[in-house]
């Protein structure tokens, strides 16, 4: 048997990434954590997670970044909100995950054709293109980029769901595109500008 | 008084028995909504996690809209209700996102003023109409039927606007006034694993099964739920989760049980017929329970 040394030094620390996650929305508090673990404990999820969430907490307001954008705890929070109601600290835990989601995706930390940021992805691009979601459109587009044999496997239930009325083929959408446009637009200017 | 009813994407697919009920409810109950103007998607979970400065002025298209009409929000989808409240904390607690949210609202002739409240359709019945009104209008108690009420995550957190958020009751309360029997139900709160299904299935399989378990322990004969996603999830995978069991028990009887919205009990027990709340959308058919409790159905 080999040990594996997990020892992490001073060096491998990015204080941008520190100094990022502590001024970004929602992590005002993060350095009041006291490292109590009941985000931990009530975290439904936290069983399937390689880092924990209170681990998740310390390691990103002390700057190891490789650990905790590639890590799949980020990408398993639901936002159920369950950490956050009980920290306290009242960190904004659940939002970080957001932030954190927001951040690996930008940097590209994740596998290929992993389904959720290719969902993130077509999501956004409906919202644009017709300012409301369908569902089943949604469901088939991601499925097709990320895994086409799982769609097979959803076929019985997809048909099920179809004679029940619940899956249409028609695309809902909004009168006034025009408005989501100008909107989403104006934002990405502000954001420019404001360099937010 | 009148409020704006916004539905949002899901009870026009997936969920469509919700809005139907909901619909049929509003209509027992006289309460006056009329659907928000034009109203767009909250961008729900999903944005907030690739762009979150956008999704605030997409929820803030659809506060402004209700706001210049001068009516509340009623917001059934849990998402949605979330997403709302969220955006008018957030836009009051930092002046960057106001900003952003402002310019691009005036970019389509629109202004947000926070004038404007969102509502979820369990608080105005108890607390606008309130559960002796309701009893009142009860022409078919659902008698006899063991319920489990499933809150799911984001009615009652992070914000508690109207109710306990580890121990809610509203729901309890709502349909004891309609005659059923509210069984405990301790996972009433725990997650349902959202997406989590679609993306990564055997996490999303074990949350499932968790619910459903512990709601059969219970001998819950229907669990209600407030949100289109928790439905979608409890009762599209039953099969798939008893195959997940090891125990040879679940693999002879497997897991199923009714998921129905609570506003289809509602509206039973409020009279309506039963073509108008959606019951046929079941995956999962209600009929057999209802005809064994003896409770008329259309």
């Amino acid at each position: 048997m080999e040990l594996k040394w997990t020892i992490k030094f001073e060096a491998d620390r990015d204080r941008e990434f520190a100094r990022w996650i502590s001024h970004t929305v929602g992590g005002e508090r993060i350095r009041h954590c006291l490292q109590c673990g009941l985000c931990s404990a009530s975290c439904p999820l936290s069983l399937y997670m390689d880092y924990t969430p209170r681990r998740l907490m310390h390691l990103s307001r002390e700057g190891f970044k490789e650990e905790v954008l590639s890590s799949a705890s980020i990408w398993l929070c639901t936002a159920c909100y369950a950490c956050m109601v009980e920290c306290p600290k009242k960190i904004n835990i659940t939002h970080l995950m957001y932030a954190l989601k927001e951040r690996a995706i930008l940097e590209g930390f994740y596998p290929k054709r992993f389904p959720i940021p290719v969902m993130a992805r077509q999501f956004c691009r409906m919202v644009r293109s017709s300012g409301r979601i369908t569902e089943s459109w949604l469901i088939l587009q991601v499925f097709l980029r990320s895994a086409i044999w799982r769609l097979l496997g959803m076929s019985n239930l997809g048909w099920r769901l179809f004679r029940a009325g619940r899956m249409t083929m028609k695309r809902e959408k909004i009168q006034r595109q025009h408005e989501i446009v100008t909107l989403l637009d104006s934002v990405a200017e502000t954001r420019k500008e404001l360099a937010l | 008084m009148k409020y704006a009813y916004y539905p949002g994407c899901s009870l026009r697919g997936t969920g469509r028995a919700y809005e139907e009920s909901l619909l049929a409810v509003f209509r027992s109950l006289e309460i006056e909504a009329q659907e928000l103007d034009d109203w767009n998607c909250c961008g729900a979970t999903t944005y907030l996690s690739v762009d979150e400065l956008t999704s605030y002025a997409l929820a803030a298209r659809n506060l402004a809209l209700a706001e210049r009409e001068r009516m509340d929000i009623i917001a059934p989808c849990a998402a949605c209700y979330l997403v709302l409240n969220k955006t008018q904390r957030y836009i009051r607690d930092y002046p960057d996102i106001k900003t952003v949210v402002s310019r691009a609202l005036t970019a389509i002739g629109l202004e947000y003023r926070d004038r404007v409240r969102v509502r979820h359709p369990l608080d105005v019945f108890l607390n606008d109409i309130g559960v002796k009104a309701i009893a009142a209008k009860v022409v078919k108690p659902l008698k006899g039927l063991k319920v489990a009420p499933y809150y799911g995550c984001q009615i009652v957190r992070p914000y508690a606007t109207f109710d306990d958020q580890r121990n809610p009751t509203t729901m309890d309360r709502l349909l004891e006034a309609c005659g059923a029997t509210v069984i405990p139900y301790t996972l009433k709160t725990r997650c349902c694993g959202g997406s989590q299904k679609g993306t990564l299935p055997e996490v999303g399989l074990d949350l499932i099964r968790y619910l459903i378990t512990e709601a059969q322990k219970n001998g819950a004969d229907v669990i209600a739920t407030v949100c289109p996603l928790c439905q979608f999830n409890l009762e599209c995978f039953q099969k798939e989760a008893s195959g997940q069991l090891r125990d040879a028990q679940f693999r002879r009887d497997p897991l199923s049980i009714p998921v129905l919205y609570f506003t289809q009990l509602m509206a039973l027990a409020l009279g309506a017929p039963g073509v108008t709340i959606g019951m046929e959308r079941s995956l999962v058919p209600i009929e057999p329970v209802l005809a064994a409790k003896e409770i008329a159905y259309a």
